[in-house]
């Protein structure tokens, strides 16, 4: 695909930024309105708005998978992890070959993709499941293959769309911990669609409130907690605190 | 890489348990004392038949002794079965190729799809007797028209199926490959293809049982060149060799049978790993 329209440079600190970002789909659906939105390396920035906002939308945009009908979306595609809600593992391919399909599309020679799905699959504790069928897997695991999936391409910028919803609360919370080890070993820039606060709380250097349709931006949260952040956070007054602001800044949106 | 233990205490296994075990040549149980009983009944209306029916109905024994196992019934009925089943697979492969290369075009084409399609359906209805002496007479009593027919019969299941199949892919992965940019091509072979096997394979099952009935019908409208089961069907009816009959009709079954039974072993081996329809 080729961009004619004209973008702002990303400056060498940022991962993506959006600016003035409407979208309307063709059947006449105004999804986004007045989207301003700056993304930095080293940040991770968690979404949170009324079901239907347009989360989803915002995560297309950031790809490139949608393009806007208004305002310009400026990101580096070239090094780009979006997880979706639904793992989108391909049913008939070993927990291997679906790791490495990416890095397949981008034609990565075989050997050197091996190691890369070798390695990947380590780090997400799955090496012992290189060789199962997705079907085999639980929801949790197959979360998993899906960003490591991702992660072979070591993105710079990382797009997650609710991806532990499905999840049971145990589950999500691990992967929330594994995630953030990720992100501070990897370095990447996140966005994470969710509808947990405390989700969105737990992971994030800032939390960002959508409106109800068209989604603006109508809130914004800087988190002080550190890295690494122990699972003790999550109990803090602080912790508590905070979430209690985000949550009424969305009651506020959905009242 | 690098230290991250959280990673390392993988949760409970609870999914990868031992995979499901199919304890084989159970499968065959409940068929073999069907098969039993429907012997039993036929012995016992065979049975029940005054001596001067008793021809329309011969006993088990007798079809398989006379009909089937008698040298000069077995040299004679072996040969056409080998035929019937030549003219069924052959017609039936040539349905794959075609009907295959029809839902690839379908499916890359939507406007060829709008158009083709109608006729399609509209072909699935015409009744193949209706057709058949036009076919006599375009291309004589000959194994082309037969192999049309047998065609005719077993075609529409293929494309139908395969352009399903090809169709019913998830958004979320079309999504993904888009994202990467990757090409029709790619897409095709690693996306729609291999989404689309196990109604494939569906389709190959009902074409193959269609392309039997499809030569024995074929068979029987162009009684000529070297005769197959539809041929000796007709011709023991005539002669009212009935033990022959009923040996030929279980010949015919049985070639239906087989193909069935072939392909449903395909799917369970090709899909048994991932796909839900396998796992029955
Ligand atoms: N392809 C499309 N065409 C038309 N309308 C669409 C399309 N995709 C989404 N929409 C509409 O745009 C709005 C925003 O959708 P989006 O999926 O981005 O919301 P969301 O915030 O992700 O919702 P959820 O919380 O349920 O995931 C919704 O009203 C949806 O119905
Ligand atoms: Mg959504």
């Amino acid at each position: 695909m080729v961009h004619t329209i004209a973008r702002r440079d990303l400056d060498e600190k940022e991962a993506l930024a959006f600016s003035g970002v409407g979208l309307t789909y063709p059947d006449g659906t105004a999804a986004l309105f007045g989207v301003e939105l700056s993304v930095k390396r080293g940040e991770f920035v968690s979404v949170v708005g009324p079901s239907g906002c347009g989360k989803s939308t915002l995560l297309k945009l950031a790809s490139g998978l949608v393009e806007p009908t208004e305002g310009v979306v400026s990101v580096d595609r070239n090094r780009l992890g979006y997880v979706f809600q639904d793992s989108t593992l391909l049913p008939w391919r070993k927990v291997k070959d679906n790791v490495g399909l990416l890095l397949e599309l981008h034609k990565v020679p075989k050997a050197e993709r091996d190691v890369r799905v070798q390695e990947t699959l380590k780090l997400v504790g799955l090496e012992a499941f290189s060789d199962h069928h997705p079907r085999r897997l639980s929801g949790g695991m197959k979360m998993r293959v899906s960003l490591a999936r991702s992660l072979t391409l070591d993105p710079s910028i990382f797009l997650f769309d609710e991806p532990f919803g499905a999840l049971d609360e145990i589950t999500r919370e691990r992967l929330n911990e594994e995630l953030i080890s990720l992100f501070i070993d990897r370095g990447f820039a996140g966005v994470f669609v969710t509808h947990s606060i405390y989700e969105a709380v737990y992971l994030s250097t800032r939390v960002v409130v959508m409106s109800a349709r068209p989604g603006r931006i109508v809130g914004e949260f800087e988190i002080p907690f550190s890295y690494p952040r122990g699972p003790e956070v999550r109990f803090s007054a602080e912790f508590a605190k905070i979430a209690g602001e985000v949550s009424k800044a969305l009651r506020g949106e959905i009242a | 890489m690098t230290q991250l233990q959280t990673f390392r205490q993988a949760e409970p296994v609870i999914a990868a348990a031992s995979p499901r075990r199919r304890v084989h040549g159970k499968g065959i149980l409940p068929p073999a004392v069907l098969f039993a009983g429907i012997l039993v009944v036929w012995e016992a209306i065979s049975a029940s038949l005054s001596p001067g029916r008793k021809y329309l109905l011969p006993s088990p024994q007798s079809v398989l002794m006379h009909g089937l196992l008698a040298h000069d019934a077995y040299s004679q009925i072996l040969p056409s079965f080998l035929r019937t089943a030549l003219l069924s697979l052959g017609g039936f492969l040539v349905a794959i190729v075609f009907g295959m290369l029809l839902a690839a075009l379908m499916y890359r084409f939507r406007w060829f799809e709008r158009a083709a399609f109608p006729y399609l359906v509209a072909l699935q209805a015409v009744p193949v007797l209706a057709i058949a002496p036009l076919m006599a007479v375009v291309f004589g009593y000959s194994y082309t028209a037969k192999g049309l027919i047998v065609i005719l019969i077993a075609f529409f299941p293929i494309p139908a199926n395969f352009l399903l199949g090809l169709r019913s892919v998830d958004a979320g992965l079309v999504d993904l490959f888009r994202l990467h940019r990757s090409s029709w091509w790619t897409r095709f072979f690693k996306l729609a293809l291999p989404n689309a096997v196990p109604q494939l394979l569906t389709g190959f099952r009902i074409s193959a049982g269609l392309a039997v009935i499809g030569a024995i019908v074929g068979e029987e409208f162009f009684q000529a060149g070297v005769p197959g089961l539809g041929m000796r069907l007709l011709q023991y009816l005539d002669q009212v060799e009935y033990n022959r009959l009923y040996g030929a009709l279980i010949l015919s079954s049985l070639l239906g049978i087989g193909f069935y039974s072939f392909f449903t072993w395909l799917s369970r081996r090709l899909l048994q790993s991932w796909h839900e329809s396998a796992a029955g």
